[in-house]
């Protein structure tokens, strides 16, 4: 099956349609199964893929609007394999652990529909596909969030998308710009990001320019320091299956973005950026954690804790070596299962007690003991704790920024020790102590559905933890491939000597 | 001695005037017939005017290219072609829509159809000549026309809005006769090949400039009026309210397209003269147009109110490209509109579809926000295709409207003009919150209740027309490349 990807993309977005035919009554199990039927074409793909080569494998390519150089052209490669795998993992995971009563329907159409941008994203190697599931992917989200959401969800559900849809058509002039300077060079149209990565550089100031516009794009969606604002409110209004996806796969787009365009594209430009870039990402790492200790809201703790985190993937991507990015992606993966299953956990007590406020817990351990120890396995994988799934990429990248910036990789690290702060002061407020609040006494544990939508993601938080090799070779195969046609095509000799190949690195050591 | 002038019928070359001949004698037609038997139901008058713009669009696919004909005045190079495809395609899609279930007074009249044949003949003199007056004739023809027909509405908004574009329009007829007034005086010419020619030689002499630029600023504002360009925008909104929801759309459309055209022949003209203040304030008016429509957009409280505020803003989006001056931003006009067309206009039939003969919403407005309160509830399939609309309306890939403005905003970076790009990726931005708004309306807030159906009107004939709107909406990357493709082959083939 050479076209693999594109049954990945369109499979959903079929059922998704057919959806509407099926009754009510049995909406959630198709979206169960067509979810699961998804996940399974999306471990086919990982079985199949060579993870010795470290290129574009299963590429297609179908010809839209040649005259224009727009192509139907998609591919995978280690670095997108395991996000399409994490996207097919959570949206099944996500609506098995769903607990929303009112038109379940809508909402499972809603979500495969949502499935196919969040594939598309991932797979597209033509700059406008990718463009069109991009912006595609705002629509689902927007009815997510507005439709299901808490008391502020229409503030919120249009604040996240007028806020992603402004970034993102600065962002197409920048693409437009690109695709210009393509044509004046090449003289045919093209959007293909493989020709774009042939193409020989033109002066500095345009690549920082072009930086500039892919990262008003991508920063807001990450969501980058000063335009994380959105994210709290989508998270706090977001019904948990909005939360769980956009935590886990949506945030993971736009960092996504930054390695397969800003780096490869503007090799000369991301090295000038290293420093503002580790910046912007050390306030978002030291600050975020500092406001999610302030939070009284269980969801908003995790919410800026995703915000944090997302700064440590941004540091390692532009630690411009092989274990930063690698560590960084590494990340991705494990913050996109941690924080989807914590978000998940959050929905779970706000199911039973219509609170989030962790005033109103404490003690919950003993009346709730699954609960509390799957959430302190996630917990303890957000922090980092060794030999979980936490602690892999948040090394790797500590590691591989330590070649950049010793002092900054040191300051990095701190926000571990934050992050076990504000972590462990809200699971001793939550779940230690006696109970004091007596609505909390009779609360049911976590039932079968529940306890069976978590465990996978306990085994996923412990297995990748020991042993991250499966996920964490190809992704390295991937990304030395990339490093060294990075170095390859910088022109400045600054830039050849910050970015270190992988074999550079092992010679330097 | 005068000499009888002796002209042949091969020389008057009488096929290019074929395409307005078949509407008008159409038009005359639909009268006789009228005439002979009264009282025919207005779905007999529909079809007919649907034959017979078939017939039309059957001439205009004969017409050779780059031809002239009747004494060298109508020229049919391809942006007369494709301009009046595009006119033909829109009053096809438009005139079904006068199918509603409900009856109204304006379809009962033979006159409708007569006079809306008329206009279409009108239109097409307009984008299918260089001469001057024969523009004027076309303009004056189709604007005339299409005062009666707001006016038919029977309503007194649209006495109100007929009587105001009237005015309008005569100002503008006023200010276009000035210009071609003073372009004779510069030139001794009003055919606009000759024009060019005379003014490229004397572009050098002193004082001829200050003529050459009151002449264009004067023909601007004319075109300002028709394209509802800011600051001469401000008939617009109430013209558009008073008239019936589709020809509301209508006129978001074909009047432009049509005065598109003509604006392409006079100002290209100046721009590839190398007259750079025209550009200029062709340009300023331009991003004026898109941004303040869409503040103004912002704040409307009734959706027609606000889709022709966002339609004045689409306008200005598109002239910006004529700004440019280049061949892609000129094909980028027509691929805009030929897009453009199904989207507005299915959004307008939606309108169209909801309306009730008293306002039982809202004392001011026919469709104001509230009325499509939880619309998913009452009508899923309604919200949804209206949504649609609306996203494609906000440049929302994959649906048709993003093409143009993708291909619009290209041919600005390809121009050096990244900043307009910029500007109107904003604006875009900007856009997205006001077509937002009423999907929020529709999606996530409870049906106001108490009053009965949404969709009052609704028929087989226009759920047709919007099935083929949203066909061609969501359909549109299927066919974007053999668009582009003749698009660009037909402007670049009549020299733009």
């Amino acid at each position: 099956m050479d076209n693999i990807l594109s049954i990945l993309i369109f499979f959903p977005a079929i059922a998704g349609l057919l959806g509407f035919i099926v009754h009510k009554q049995s909406a959630r199990a198709y979206g169960i199964s067509v979810a699961a039927i998804e996940f399974l074409l999306s471990l086919w793909l990982w079985i199949s893929f060579d993870s010795t080569n470290g290129a574009m494998q299963f590429v297609e390519l179908i010809p839209i609007i040649p005259d224009f150089g727009i192509n139907y052209y998609v591919g995978v490669d280690g670095i997108s394999l395991f996000l399409v795998v994490l996207t097919t993992l959570m949206t099944l995971i996500g609506i098995v652990s769903m607990s929303i009563k009112s038109e379940v329907k809508n909402m499972v159409v809603t979500l495969l529909f949502l499935e196919m941008t969040m594939v598309g994203v991932f797979v597209a190697l033509d700059v406008i596909v990718f463009y069109l599931f991009w912006e595609l992917s705002l629509v689902p989200m927007l009815y997510i969030i507005g439709a299901w959401g808490g008391p502020l969800r229409v503030y919120a559900s249009i604040k996240f998308f007028l806020y992603t849809f402004a970034g993102s058509l600065i962002m197409l002039v920048g693409i437009l710009f690109m695709a210009y300077e393509y044509h004046s060079e090449m003289q045919v149209w093209s959007f293909a990001l493989t020709d774009w990565y042939q193409m020989g550089w033109f002066g500095l100031d345009k690549q920082l320019w072009l930086f500039g516009a892919f990262f008003i794009g991508f920063a807001i969606k990450v969501p980058m320091f000063p335009f994380h604002t959105w994210l709290p409110y989508a998270h706090g209004q977001a019904p948990t299956i909005g939360s769980v996806i956009l935590a886990a796969v949506l945030l993971k787009m736009g960092t996504y973005g930054f390695v397969r365009f800003s780096l490869p594209l503007f090799p000369d430009a991301s090295v000038m950026m290293i420093m503002p870039i580790a910046i912007l990402s050390l306030i978002m790492i030291i600050y975020t954690a500092m406001v999610a200790y302030a939070q009284e809201d269980i969801k908003q703790v995790i919410a800026y804790s995703s915000i944090s985190h997302m700064g440590i993937i941004m540091l390692g991507i532009f630690a411009m070596n092989s274990h930063g990015i690698s560590g960084a992606i590494f990340q991705m993966i494990a913050h996109g299962i941690v924080s989807g299953a914590l978000f998940m956990l959050v929905g779970m007590i706000y199911d039973r007690r219509h609170t989030k406020l962790m005033s109103e817990f404490g003690g919950l351990a003993s009346v709730m003991p699954k609960f509390a120890l799957i959430f302190g396995v996630m917990l303890m994988a957000s922090v980092g704790l060794p030999l979980t799934i936490g602690f892999v990429g948040e090394f790797l990248v500590l590691l591989g920024f330590y070649k950049i910036s010793p002092i900054i990789t040191i300051l990095a690290g701190t926000s571990i020790i934050v992050g076990a702060v504000y972590m462990l002061s809200l699971y001793k407020k939550t779940f230690f102590g006696p109970i004091t609040n007596d609505a909390n006494k009779s609360l049911k544990d976590l039932d079968s559905r529940e306890t069976w939508s978590l465990i996978p993601l306990v085994i996923i938080v412990a297995w990748l933890g020991i042993y991250p090799k499966p996920v964490l070779g190809p992704i390295d195969t991937s990304v030395s491939a990339m490093l060294e046609f990075m170095e390859e095509k910088a022109s400045m000799q600054n830039t050849k000597d910050m970015i270190l190949t992988t074999q550079q690195a092992k010679e330097g050591n | 001695m005068l000499t009888p002038v002796s002209v042949t019928l091969q020389e008057l070359n009488l096929i290019t005037l074929a395409p307005m001949l078949i509407a008008v004698i159409g038009g005359l037609m639909i009268i006789t017939i009228d005439l002979i038997k009264d009282n025919l139901h207005k779905s007999f008058y529909v079809m007919m005017t649907l034959l017979i713009l078939f017939i039309d669009f059957g001439a205009t696919l004969g017409l050779t290219l780059n031809d002239r004909g009747f004494f060298d005045v109508l020229f049919v190079d391809g942006i007369a072609i494709i301009s009046q495809f595009l006119i033909l395609v829109a009053s096809m899609l438009f005139i079904p829509l006068a199918l509603t279930s409900k009856r109204f007074h304006e379809f009962s009249y033979p006159e409708f159809f007569a006079l809306f044949l008329f206009m279409i003949a009108g239109f097409q003199f307009m984008v299918a000549t260089d001469n001057l007056i024969l523009i004027f004739v076309g303009l004056e023809t189709a604007s005339l026309a299409l005062y009666v027909l707001i006016a038919m509405h029977n309503r007194s908004n649209s006495y109100e809005a007929a009587v105001k574009y009237f005015t309008m329009g005569a100002l503008a007829a006023g200010f276009f006769a000035m210009g071609s007034a003073l372009i004779y005086a510069t030139t001794g010419s009003i055919e606009l090949y000759a024009v060019q020619e005379i003014l490229g030689n004397r572009l050098d002499e002193t004082g001829l400039m200050i003529a050459i630029l009151g002449g264009s600023v004067l023909l601007l504002i004319a075109f300002a009026f028709k394209l509802s360009l800011f600051p001469f925008h401000t008939w617009a909104p109430d013209v558009y309210e008073g008239a019936s929801a589709p020809l509301a759309g209508y006129m978001s459309i074909v009047p432009k397209v049509a005065a598109f055209v003509v604006a392409l022949r006079i100002f290209g003209m100046y721009i590839e003269l190398g007259i750079e203040p025209v550009r200029i304030i062709v340009l300023v008016l331009a991003v004026f147009t898109m941004t303040l429509a869409n503040i103004m957009a912002l704040v409307q409280e009734d959706v027609k109110r606000m889709l022709a505020y966002s339609s004045i803003s689409h306008a200005g989006f598109v002239m910006a490209a004529l700004a440019l001056g280049t061949t892609k931003g000129n094909a980028s006009i027509f691929l805009y509109y030929a897009l453009f067309m199904f989207t507005n206009l299915g959004a307008f039939a939606m309108l169209w579809i909801s309306r009730h003969k008293k306002r039982a919403y809202h004392q001011r407005f026919d469709h104001p926000y509230e009325k499509f309160a939880g619309l998913i509830k009452i009508m899923p399939m309604g919200a949804v295709v209206m949504a649609l609309f609306m996203l494609s309306l906000a440049g929302v890939p994959p649906f048709s409207v993003f093409w143009g403005k993708l291909y619009v905003m290209s041919s600005a970076v390809d121009a050096g003009y990244v900043w307009l790009a910029i500007l109107m990726g904003l604006n875009s931005a900007i856009a997205a919150y006001y077509y937002l708004k009423l999907i929020v309306y529709m999606f996530l807030k409870e049906p106001t209740g108490n009053v009965n159906v949404v969709y009052y009107n609704l028929s087989r004939p226009l759920m047709v027309m919007i099935g083929i709107a949203v066909l061609a909406t969501v359909a549109s990357v299927f066919f974007a490349q053999p668009l582009l493709s003749y698009i660009t082959y037909m402007v670049s083939a009549s020299g733009f």
